[in-house]
């Protein structure tokens, strides 16, 4: 179906779009403009169609003069709506659904004088583009939609390049940036004629309803991925061609529509990244949380090992025990005994566990978290029955300033209010002793 | 409006021919309405230069409302405001602001110095970027609210005092001569606290003037040497030890200083939601 050349024209109409919507994309996701990226890039048809039947070309200037036109009728109205007291979300879809309802009118109207197809619009046929050829004096100067596409991405990387500072600003305090100077609204307005021109060069490639794929997956996945607005840029913009290549391989080996394939590698992209960046990821929350989990369970073993040592004078112990202690299954009590003779915290011989000098050292550590919490919530006027069980949630996570806050608070005193001895501030324990 | 009360009543054209420096900031017969629905009127004062004035309000009573008006941010209804003798619009680089902590977007993908950096965006004219001096400029700004270890972590990052610093040196990136902060105390550390009221403290011994939105009453003398008590109108302005009395904080609070947050429930229950956020505070 394809030859090579077509194949790499179609690719690169596709990495132009990509590039142009993920670039602004990012700006929309950050001010939470989503859904109004979403409802230009549908709002904009009636203004093609209109501007199409009036000019009887396509890719004319007044076909984007019309979508411009649209896009600010469409962000002019979002916004009255919702100061007129239309909840945002419906003032949005009220906007773009009854203009993208009376596009869809036109094309059915004057579809049939015009050569302008309903599905084409919808769902995009960037197949054909390498066939729409730009002649200019006989010369062939390759596709056309390579050029459209082509001038909107320079515009979009000249613009955003340009005002990167007030682009940033005005998305991360629009009152700030104000107060500076910065004609805010003005700086609102040309991020959404971007919006609407970009749309209508990412029309014929992947239509109307995909192009919005563009627009906020590739930002939302930087998003994932990054802490700082430059990299998210370029992350976005890398992540919307690469998407365009896979989606056109995909599109070849399943035989399928190019644009949709496209849209849906970038769904795969922010999968991906949703479970497995680095900072943000499902996989490193639950890596993250697995080991706070198996790190409670030790530090609960040896809390308990050093308790019975201090009760009972008896510093061995066994499995056995351990799982009548904790209440835990004998299998249990032996893979985290064994998980902290590892880390020599605990030492065995014969069966017979004991804490180690350092593990020791580690749960006085803890207790003395613990025991400094109950004094301090004693302090508060709290009974002495009702300190234990919220110490000990917080004993595995207080950090040492919060600890050295405690001491402080209760005069650093030596007993808890159970009359049991607080663990001296590990530096200075060998003065004390 | 402004050019027909600067004309029919006493404006500052004419007392500037009187005295020879217009104060910070001169407010007079202000009225703000949302949707026509007066928010803030009677509000009428002039703050002398190097004053620590704290605007002092229950919830609700127009207190962020007022400090936009003062940076010309919201359309006045009457009166009109005047830094140093001229529009707010006009004089961006000698007035510095610090909103409200929660105002922004905390999880945007922007490190402390970046943020500090964009003190100097005003200076930057349309396309001159950022560059060496700027980030210089930050840097220090960052080193004297503690903040200069700080510099590379990412917003979200740090603690709500440390991101109330982090606002406080944008502000003096901005090098102003007038500074009008929204609530800089709101929810911060005592260490934060006890630095930011160096801060203050320093700004003022520049010769500096400052206004801060503030709500604890029990510091309000320690503060600030002027205060201006607002119920959506002036209850009055003055120095601190003068008009700081329980007589007048009585009138602001409306009698029982308990009774605060139904007054402000009540207040926002009459208004649409969209005007509510932009006015509580």
């Amino acid at each position: 179906m394809f030859n090579l050349s077509s194949a790499g024209w179609i690719m690169l109409t596709g990495a132009l779009v990509a590039g142009s919507c993920a670039l602004l994309g990012c700006f929309l996701v950050l001010r939470r403009l989503s859904m109004l990226g979403d409802a230009i890039s549908h709002a904009v048809l009636p203004g093609i169609v209109i501007a199409f039947v009036l000019s009887q070309s396509r890719g004319s200037l007044t076909m984007f003069i019309g979508a411009v036109a649209l896009g600010f009728l469409t962000t002019f109205a979002v916004q009255y709506l919702s100061q007129r007291g239309i909840e945002g979300n419906a003032a949005i879809g009220v906007t773009f659904t009854s203009l993208f309802a009376v596009g869809v009118l036109l094309v059915s109207v004057y579809g049939q004088h015009i050569d302008l197809d309903l599905d084409c619009v919808l769902y995009g046929e960037i197949a054909y583009s390498p066939f729409d050829t730009l002649m200019v004096r006989g010369h062939f100067l390759g596709p056309r939609p390579i050029w459209i596409n082509g001038v909107l991405l320079t515009l979009n990387l000249l613009m955003v390049g340009l005002f990167f500072k007030q682009f940033k600003i005005c998305a991360f305090d629009p009152g700030m940036a104000a107060a500076v100077g910065i004609n805010v609204s003005l700086m609102h307005y040309l991020l959404m004629a971007l919006v609407s021109v970009t749309t209508v060069g990412a029309f014929e490639s992947v239509g109307a309803i995909l192009v919005v794929a563009m627009f906020i997956v590739p930002g939302a996945t930087a998003y994932l991925l990054t802490d700082r607005l430059g990299h998210m840029l370029l992350i976005a913009v890398a992540l919307g061609l690469l998407s365009s290549i896979v989606g056109y391989q995909m599109a070849r080996w399943l035989d399928c529509s190019i644009a949709g394939a496209m849209a849906t590698a970038c769904g795969a992209f922010f999968l991906l990244a949703f479970l497995f960046s680095p900072k943000h990821g499902v996989l490193m929350r639950m890596i993250g949380q697995w080991q706070i989990r198996r790190r409670l369970v030790e530090e609960d073993l040896l809390l308990w090992a050093w308790r019975r040592r201090e009760r009972s004078h008896q510093p061995h112990f066994t499995v056995g025990e351990l799982g009548e202690g904790q209440n835990w299954a004998v299998r249990e009590a032996l893979v985290v005994a064994q998980r902290l003779v590892r880390t020599r915290l605990l030492a065995v011989s014969e069966g017979a566990y004991r804490l180690t000098e350092r593990g020791l050292r580690y749960t006085e550590d803890l207790i003395r978290r613990h025991r400094l919490y109950e004094s301090y919530l004693y302090g508060l006027g709290y009974p002495t029955d009702h300190v234990h069980a919220p110490a000990d949630r917080v004993e595995h996570h207080l950090s040492p300033a919060t600890v050295a806050a405690l001491a402080k608070a209760t005069s650093d005193t030596p007993l808890d209010p159970h009359d049991k001895p607080i663990p001296p501030e590990p530096p200075t324990r060998k003065n004390h002793e | 409006m402004d050019e027909r009360v600067t004309t029919t009543e006493e404006g500052p054209t004419k007392k500037s021919t009187v005295t020879a420096k217009p104060p910070p900031l001169e407010v007079h017969d202000l009225t703000v309405a949302y949707h026509r629905r007066p928010v803030l009127w009677d509000i009428d004062f002039a703050v002398p230069k190097g004053r620590l004035v704290g605007i002092i309000g229950p919830n609700g009573s127009g207190k962020t409302t007022l400090v936009k008006a003062c940076l010309g941010l919201v359309p006045l209804a009457s009166g009109w405001v005047r830094c140093f003798g001229k529009q707010p619009s006009e004089q961006r680089k000698r007035v510095g602001y610090v909103p409200q902590r929660e105002s922004v977007d905390w999880d945007f993908p922007i490190d402390a110095i970046d943020v500090v950096m964009m003190g100097r965006y005003g200076g930057l004219g349309w396309f001159r970027k950022p560059g060496s001096k700027e980030r210089k400029i930050a840097g220090e700004c960052l080193r004297k609210v503690g903040m200069a270890d700080y510099a590379k972590r990412q917003i979200s990052q740090l603690s709500g005092g440390q991101q109330q610093r982090v606002f406080l040196a944008r502000a003096l990136a901005q090098r102003s001569d007038l500074y009008l902060m929204d609530e800089p105390f709101q929810g911060v550390d005592a260490a934060t606290e006890t630095a930011i009221v160096g801060l203050l403290n320093d700004i003022k011994a520049q010769g500096k003037t400052v206004l801060c939105v503030h709500h604890d009453l029990q510091t309000v003398t320690e503060y600030f040497d002027w205060v201006l008590l607002l119920n959506m109108r002036q209850i009055v302005f003055g120095p601190t030890e003068e008009v700081f009395t329980n007589e007048n904080l009585r009138r602001t609070y409306g009698g029982r200083l308990n009774i605060i947050s139904d007054v402000a429930d009540a207040v926002a229950r009459k208004l649409p939601d969209k005007s509510k956020d932009k006015w509580t505070g």
